[in-house]
């Protein structure tokens, strides 16, 4: 009896030799053909980092991380604006899709019954379709008409919202992750079901919910749609939350359509230092969960 | 020492914490919910002026002028429609062939590592492949692709015109690249889930393990294939900066693939910090209202699609 192995291509099994020399060519011809599928995509991701490091790599220097953009039609300058802007608004993202992944999480593991984890999972997989544009378009409507200005709180919630299905699935996954026995072991020693979660399942589960929540963040690091009419751009500091902001997103969107040649040389800079920043917090998540339980592409 | 009693009142008072924590919890996840309802309603409540003026007109008008304050959403429905097209034409065979690759063929240290990768891909932002789209496949599509289609297929309508390089079959090509990791993931998951012992059958009977494949496991996962096509679907219909940078951004219906268009998505990016008044306005966030439902029903059908499938709760993508 074989244990239940994963369930992978059936390796072992020898098909019958009476098989036509025919069928055997289909058979290798349209397997060669998946794996060329499979090559295709792949070096699609080796195509872009390599070009951004050539594209990129070139343009890097130490003004890039410390100057302000330089004056329209001057050459040199740097996004260190950018950089901050994209941080601070990261830090409001983080400040909305936390809490509220969290708890959700939270509910749909350690609360829920079958059908309401179902309801909440469900309006989590749609919160998750909404288009970024869409989000931003809200956002603009409940802080920025009211306030009457673009600011960089309008960004941090527009991300803090498109932060939040992340978190909940990475959250509720890695608590059902907790084997039911610690939660027994504590309830049989007379903890209350909320002190087992906060000093039992919680830490237990606290590496993967750091996991969720860096690639939560992770994935709004990059957006740029929903900042558009939100946090909008700015070419000089933004000294609170209540002003226009620069977004590394934003900057790169802006460089790259616009017609001067030294701004193309900044996008592609900037292109790689976000990539790079993304990237590096994709691989770090799926380091400290060395299982890979997470699937939060 | 408090007597036994006293630890009992304290237990007591513990238990009605769970009570409580029970209901924060629940609290926030139904917030969840709360803003997707409010997102809904804040797009219709702030599309009224123009939903008032143009009825359901607004969706089959052509007409896009901020000065005279006509608009009409078909040329960014038109472009989203058809780049979404194109990018599923390119993007299913692909995803389905690595998917399977990755599930039927690879051994799992492989599949692992190319399956990481892809994930990779998935998160990579869009406004970097749009920026790639610009430098690289703009200009490889105008001097090259498009020529030489013209050359193979030029008497057809889908491919005349001159080459600008940008427009309906760049964006849809870029949004292959884009939508190609979730399909892959997101099917690999549905393929690796179904029983080994569908394969074995088919196997047993003599079939080769390409048969297996095609006849038996993919009719097998065929409601969670259809859900990974829809949930890709889903994401192109939506996507907004790589498709804004290489669509051509001009409001027009254009049968030839090569013609610059427009799509629902990026014209809010372009002109809603730019909107001459109201209307103008109200108009971008009907647009707004007329993606997020389209999106909606996609997703709400892929997510059933794929939960009937997988049955132990739907992949995040």
């Amino acid at each position: 009896m074989e244990a239940r192995a994963p369930v992978r291509g059936p390796n072992d099994v020898t098909p019958p030799a009476v098989t036509s020399l025919r069928r055997r060519a289909v058979n290798i011809l349209m397997f060669s053909g998946t794996a060329v599928c499979a090559v295709a995509t792949v070096s699609a991701l080796f195509f872009i980092l390599g070009y951004l490091l050539i594209q990129g790599g070139s343009s890097l220097s130490l003004s890039f991380f410390t100057n302000l953009p330089a004056p329209v039609g001057e050459s040199g300058g740097g996004m260190a604006n950018a950089m901050i802007g994209s941080a601070k608004l990261l830090v409001l993202a983080a400040l909305i899709g936390v809490p509220l992944g969290f708890m959700a999480g939270l509910y749909v593991s350690e609360f829920a019954s079958p059908i309401s984890a179902f309801a909440v999972r469900y309006a989590t997989d749609l919160l998750n379709g909404v288009p970024s544009i869409v989000i931003g378009i809200f956002a603009y409507t409940i802080v920025v008409l009211p306030m009457k200005h673009f600011s960089t709180l309008a960004g941090g919630i527009a991300l803090g919202i498109m932060m939040v299905p992340v978190t909940v699935r990475g959250t509720e996954e890695f608590l059902r992750a907790v084997p039911g026995s610690l939660r027994e072991a504590s309830l049989a020693l007379g903890a209350a079901q909320w002190m087992t979660i906060v000093r039992v399942v919680v830490p237990a589960a606290s590496r993967g919910i750091l996991t969720a929540i860096m690639l939560g963040l992770a994935r709004v690091a990059g957006e740029t749609a929903p900042l558009l009419f939100t946090a909008l751009n700015n070419r000089y500091w933004s000294p609170g939350w209540n002003e226009p902001s620069a977004s590394l997103p934003v900057m790169i969107f802006t460089y790259a359509i616009a017609p001067y040649e030294d701004w193309h040389r900044q996008a592609w800079a900037a292109a790689l230092v976000l990539l790079g920043v993304v990237l590096t917090a994709n691989v770090a998540a799926r380091l400290l969960v060395r299982r890979g339980a997470v699937s939060t592409t | 020492m408090d007597s036994a009693f006293g630890m009992r009142g304290l237990i007591a008072r513990l238990r009605k914490g769970d009570e409580i924590a029970h209901l924060i919890a629940l609290l926030f996840a139904l917030t969840l919910g709360i803003i997707t309802v409010l997102i809904a309603m804040e797009l219709y409540r702030n599309s009224a002026l123009s939903r008032a003026k143009f009825g359901w007109a607004f969706l089959a008008t052509s007409i896009w002028d901020p000065v005279t304050e006509v608009f009409g959403a078909a040329p960014f429905i038109y472009g989203t429609l058809v780049t979404s097209a194109v990018a599923l034409a390119i993007a299913v065979p692909l995803g389905v062939g690595a998917a399977v690759f990755l599930a039927e063929l690879a051994p799992r240290r492989i599949s692992d590592a190319l399956t990481l990768l892809i994930e990779l891909l998935a998160a990579v932002p869009s406004v970097v492949y749009g920026l790639i789209g610009v430098a690289v496949v703009v200009p490889v599509m105008r001097q090259h692709i498009e020529p030489a289609l013209q050359r193979v297929a030029g008497s057809l309508p889908l491919f005349s015109g001159p080459a600008y390089g940008v427009g309906y079959l760049t964006a849809g090509i870029v949004l292959a690249i884009m939508i190609v990791p979730f399909i892959v993931s997101v099917l690999r998951e549905i393929l690796l889930a179904v029983p080994r012992d569908q394969r074995e059958a088919a196997l047993a009977l003599g079939a080769t393990r390409w048969e297996s494949t095609w006849g038996v496991v993919l009719p097998y996962a065929r409601l969670g294939v259809y859900g990974a096509v829809f949930l890709a679907l889903g994401r192109a219909l939506g996507e907004t900066m790589a498709v804004t940078m290489v669509i051509g951004n001009r409001p027009q219906i254009a049968a030839s693939l090569l013609a610059p268009g427009y799509s629902m998505a990026a014209v809010i990016a372009n002109e809603f910090t730019e909107a001459t008044g109201n209307m103008n306005l109200s108009a971008l966030i009907e647009i707004g209202l007329v993606l997020f439902l389209l999106t909606m029903i996609i997703n709400a059908f892929a997510r059933l699609l794929i939960l009937v499938t997988t049955r132990k709760g739907s992949v995040v993508a």
